[in-house]
């Protein structure tokens, strides 16, 4: 199978950070990559990553699917993680999730039939005070309502997505408490 | 509300801009401690930090002095491992100093390295904190790049390096031994413990320290502000500030500073700007997910320090409070509980992976309206047959909270069942 020179250089980078004699180390790392690369790890890139690490195909398998963030089959082109974890569900999470679920016509892991959202729920994704929190692709979104959902969705939609805050915005205001 | 109210340990950079950068940083004193910290003997650090009484904010509170003092005399390679794993539901604060302050933390873990002598420094980044990974990556370099990481550091012939480890959405890897099973490229499988254990066998069976953010951004404060005045700001068993997180039913939710041993309440009304509408407290879970449901009653005159919430029968955990009022449903908030443990359950145990999921179907039904009364009773007996009863903390983290809901809130439960 063909892989992409950024792939290797990514592993090369991803080696040097365990001693070398525990190469097998970047496992985890290097499926991440590889993941974000090619969409889902198939069992070509399987083979791939057992030999680049040295490990038996096996373990490899035993790793990709101990992780709940690998998949072996390609997501939509936009990924929603909504959290519905406790803090989350005391701020609304299953409003939305209902919401959700009939706005894009799927249920939790499913891809709407045109390819572009996969939906899966996350138990926590430590956003938990600027809840309900969701991640679409790598963006990180806070205090959700139905409303500002609607519009971000949409802006993937056309496209043209909304960046989310970086850093997490400050609620309250941290370290001094509010005059009683 | 004390005096002590403004001070700001860790939170003092949060929200300035710029600090991520390391020039910035430098300019507002990053690193200085860490200067300070090489010309001491690795053996005064660890003293000093064991006096300032600093117990680890990760969850389980032990003294991280203690810890660094156990680290075997005369073995090499050691390492240090950061835990920034944080994904018990409602604890949100590590990420605040990685994406605020990636210097402090950085700092901190060097300063832990120097003093176990340790050669490399591993930080375990949870998969989905994409953006924090992002800033922690930028900051490692740059630190490199400034001769802060890499060798002689500052010429005291010490050398260290620091790596990110990638969780890849597993909710125990973020316990220790679990942690370092994927570090070494394997199923986040906790191992079983024995004392001292992983200071003495850990990662690649070498001696490691394996601690939280928070626990190691506090260092280069305590050398700072020293030992006496770090401890000086807690209660006499728990030394400094925390960082809380408060989620959940109130109207400002967010993560606060505050000493420790700071009543529940002054978190709650004085920064939470108390309950959403106005509406009444029921309970609150006080220390993550994983606590005993404390009721409204029992929080009355609650502190905030490892000892007092033990004493109320909970614990603080990694002090994320959460806060429930009247309106929500117990069992409702119960089947949201055993969900994420019956996801996250590694599966290595059978009491741990039949029961977690055992407990979901009870509590669904039971909240459904389609329970029996002896469900009540078959959930209690499930958590009591996984409680102790498996290789980790994991066990426990389910079955505490599903006794107490039942004990402190029965009546919500047989309101709920049929006969
Ligand atoms: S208690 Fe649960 S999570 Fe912990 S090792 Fe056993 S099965 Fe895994
Ligand atoms: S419960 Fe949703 S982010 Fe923590």
């Amino acid at each position: 199978m063909q892989i992409s020179d950024t792939l290797r250089k990514k592993a090369e980078e991803i080696f040097f950070r365990f001693p070398p004699e525990h190469r097998e180390a970047a496992l985890v790392p290097l499926m991440f990559e590889a993941q974000r690369e090619l969409g889902c790890i198939t069992p070509d890139t399987e083979r791939w990553l057992a030999e680049t690490v040295g490990v038996s195909l096996v373990k490899v398998r035993e790793v990709l699917s101990f992780y709940c963030m690998f998949r072996t089959a390609p997501a939509g082109k936009f990924l929603i993680m909504l959290c519905h974890n406790i803090s989350c569900c005391l701020a609304g999470a299953e409003n939305l999730q209902q919401h959700l679920e009939s706005k894009l016509g799927i249920r939790n892991g499913e891809t709407t039939s045109d390819g572009v959202f996969t939906l899966k729920y996350a138990e926590c994704l430590g956003g938990c005070s600027w809840a309900p929190m969701m991640l679409i692709n790598e963006n990180q979104y806070y205090q959700l309502t139905v409303e500002k959902l609607d519009r971000i969705i949409e802006s993937y939609r056309k496209g043209q997505p909304i960046l989310p805050e970086e850093p997490t915005p400050l609620l309250g205001n941290v370290g001094e408490p509010a005059p009683a | 509300m004390t005096g002590n109210g403004n001070i700001r340990l860790l939170s003092r950079n949060f929200g300035k801009s710029g600090q991520a950068g390391i020039e910035t940083a430098e300019q507002r004193g990053a690193y200085a401690m860490l200067k300070k910290a090489v010309r001491m003997k690795p053996e005064e650090v660890t003293a000093l930090v064991k006096e300032s009484g600093l117990r680890g904010h990760g969850g389980a509170g032990f003294s991280a002095g203690m810890k660094w003092g156990f680290i075997p005399k005369d073995t090499f390679p050691r390492y240090v491992c950061v835990n920034a794993d944080e994904s018990e539901p409602g604890t949100c604060k590590d990420r605040l100093i990685l994406e605020y302050d990636p210097h402090l933390l950085l700092e901190g873990a060097l300063i832990c390295a120097w003093a176990v002598q340790a050669e490399r420094i591993y930080i375990y980044i949870r998969g989905e904190y994409f953006y924090p990974t992002r800033i922690m990556h930028k900051a490692i370099e740059d630190a490199r790049a400034k001769g802060f990481i890499g060798d002689n550091i500052l010429g005291s012939g010490w050398s260290c390096t620091v790596h990110l480890g990638t969780g890849a959405g597993q909710y125990i890897c973020g316990e220790e031994t679990g942690l370092i099973e994927s570090l070494e490229g394997k199923k986040g499988w906790p191992r079983l413990k024995p004392p001292f254990y992983p200071a003495a066998v850990g990662v690649w069976g070498k001696p490691t320290i394996v601690n939280n953010v928070e626990t190691l951004a506090f260092v280069p404060r305590i050398l700072e502000i020293g030992a006496d005045k770090f401890a000086a700001l807690g209660t006499p068993k728990n030394g400094g500030t925390a960082l809380l997180s408060l989620s959940g039913n109130v109207k400002r939710p967010g993560v606060y500073e505050l000493p420790m041993g700071v009543p529940l309440k002054t978190l709650i009304y004085d920064c939470g700007g108390g309950i959403t509408a106005d509406r009444k407290l029921k309970a609150v879970i006080p220390g993550g997910s994983s606590s005993h449901i404390l009721t409204a009653e029992e929080c009355e005159n609650l502190r905030l320090d490892f000892e007092s919430v033990a004493a109320a029968g909970s614990m603080l955990g990694s002090a994320a409070v959460m806060v429930i009022d009247e309106t929500v449903s117990i069992p409702r908030l119960m089947v949201w509980m055993t969900r994420f443990y019956a996801h996250e359950s590694c599966g290595q145990c059978t009491p741990c992976r039949e029961g977690t999921g055992w407990l979901l179907r009870l509590a669904t039904r039971i909240a459904d309206g389609k329970g029996r009364r002896r469900d009540i009773d078959d959930l209690y007996e499930v958590a009591n047959n996984i409680d102790g009863k498996t290789i980790c903390a994991l066990g426990a983290a389910v079955a505490w909270p599903t006794k107490s809901y039942i004990k402190k809130f029965r009546h919500e439960f047989e309101a709920l069942v049929k006969e």
